[in-house]
C-alpha cells in the first residue's frame, strides 16, 4: 500500500471518529460502559510509548545512571507533576539531557 | 442574557485558543522536525497535518515510519491512540445537534484535543450561568444561537497554528544537528501529555502496567508491542475500577 494512502485511510478514520456520534447524535446513543474504557486509552497509549523511549533507548533493558534518556526523563515527570505545564517540562527534560550529555558525555 | 452574534462568538473562541497555541507551537515544530528525521518527505509531513490533523497520532506515526512497519500497523495504531475522539464527539454531540449537516462535517474536522476542551469549557460554563440565573426556553435558545462560531473560531486558530508550526519544524528540522538529540522531544511531549491525566489510583496503575508491558512486548514484529501494551493497559485499569 501506497503511503500517501495510508495517511488518508489513517486520516479518515481520525475524522470519522471525531464525525461520529455528532451526526448520530439523537439516533444512537453511546453505551455507557464505552466511556468506562476510552478513558483509560490516553494515559495507557502515552505511557506505552514513553516507558521504552526511556527504559530501551537503544533497544533493550539499560537500567543504569548511565542511561541519561532516563535520568532527564524522571526529571520531566517530576515537572509536569509539580508544574502540570507543557512547555516547561518539555524544555527543562531538554535541558537536563544536554547538560548530562555534556558533564557525562 | 445578552444575545450573541456570530463574529462575537467566532472571536471570543480565537481568543480562548490563544494560551493553549503557546504550548501547540513547539508541539507542531517537534513534529515537524521528528517527520523528516523518520525520512518522511516534506510534502508527505506537512499535508500530514490537515489530512490526519491530531498532534500525538502523527508524532507516533513519524516514530512507525523511521521503524518502517507495514501500513496496516500504521493504520491500526493510529485508530488506537486516536480512539478519545469518539468520546469528544459524543460529548460534543448535544451541543451541535440542531446544526445542518454542513455545519457537522466542518466541526468535526476541527474537533482536536485543543479545540475540543476550549469549547466544551465555554459551553458548560454557560450553560450553568443560564442555570443559575433561570434562563430557559426561547430565551436560552436564543442566548445559544451562534455557540457553534465559538467552536469554529477556536478550531481554526488551532488549524492555522498547526499547519504553520508543522512548517517551521520542517524548516529548523533540517538545520538541527543530531548531537541535539531533538528526538528526546517525543517522549517529554508525552510525558507532558500523560502526567496529568494520572489524577485517580486505577488511571496511573493503567499507565503503569501499560509501561511494563511496552517493554515486555518491545520485540513484538512490526510495533505491534504499542497496540498490544496499550490493550493490556486498558483492560487493567477498567478492572480496577470496577473492583474499587
Amino acid at each position: 500500500m501506497n503511503i500517501w494512502l495510508t495517511m488518508i485511510i489513517a486520516g479518515l478514520i481520525t475524522y470519522l471518529m471525531r464525525l461520529s456520534l455528532i451526526l448520530l447524535f439523537g439516533h444512537f446513543e453511546l453505551p455507557g460502559w464505552l466511556p468506562r474504557i476510552l478513558r483509560f486509552v490516553p494515559p495507557a497509549v502515552l505511557a506505552a510509548i514513553i516507558t521504552p523511549e526511556l527504559l530501551m533507548p537503544k533497544g533493550s533493558l539499560w537500567l543504569s545512571v548511565g542511561n541519561l534518556r532516563l535520568l532527564a526523563g524522571v526529571v520531566a515527570i517530576g515537572v509536569a507533576w509539580k508544574t502540570r505545564n507543557a512547555v516547561v517540562t518539555i524544555l527543562v527534560g531538554m535541558g537536563v539531557l544536554w547538560i548530562l550529555q555534556l558533564v557525562i558525555g | 442574557m445578552n444575545r450573541p452574534n456570530r463574529w462575537g462568538e467566532f472571536w471570543a473562541g480565537v481568543r480562548a485558543e490563544i494560551p493553549i497555541l503557546f504550548g501547540v507551537l513547539p508541539f507542531g515544530m517537534i513534529y515537524g522536525a521528528l517527520a523528516l528525521e523518520a525520512g518522511m518527505s516534506a510534502l508527505l509531513s506537512q499535508s500530514l497535518s490537515w489530512i490526519v490533523f491530531a498532534g500525538s497520532a502523527q508524532i507516533v506515526i513519524t516514530q512507525l515510519v523511521a521503524y518502517g512497519v507495514p501500513n496496516l500497523v500504521i493504520i491500526l495504531t493510529v485508530a488506537v491512540v486516536n480512539l478519545r475522539h469518539v468520546l469528544y464527539s459524543a460529548s460534543m454531540a448535544p451541543y451541535l445537534r440542531k446544526l445542518g449537516v454542513a455545519w457537522k462535517l466542518i466541526l468535526a474536522y476541527l474537533l482536536t484535543d485543543e479545540a475540543y476542551v476550549v469549547a466544551i469549557t465555554d459551553y458548560e460554563r454557560h450553560e450553568k450561568n443560564a442555570r443559575d440565573k433561570g434562563v430557559a426556553g426561547q430565551e436560552l435558545e436564543q442566548a445559544q444561537e451562534y455557540r457553534h462560531y465559538f467552536l469554529l473560531g477556536a478550531g481554526l486558530a488551532l488549524w492555522a497554528t498547526w499547519q504553520l508550526s508543522t512548517a517551521a519544524g520542517l524548516f529548523l528540522g533540517a538545520v538541527i544537528p543530531e548531537s541535539w538529540s531533538l528526538d528526546f522531544a517525543l517522549p517529554l511531549t508525552f510525558i507532558a501529555l500523560a502526567t496529568p491525566l494520572l489524577k485517580d489510583r486505577a488511571s496511573l496503575i493503567s499507565a503503569v502496567v501499560a509501561g511494563f508491558a511496552a517493554l515486555a512486548a518491545f520485540n513484538m514484529p512490526h510495533k505491534l508491542g504499542l497496540v498490544a501494551a496499550a490493550m493490556v493497559g486498558i483492560l487493567v485499569g477498567v478492572m480496577v475500577e470496577r473492583h474499587s
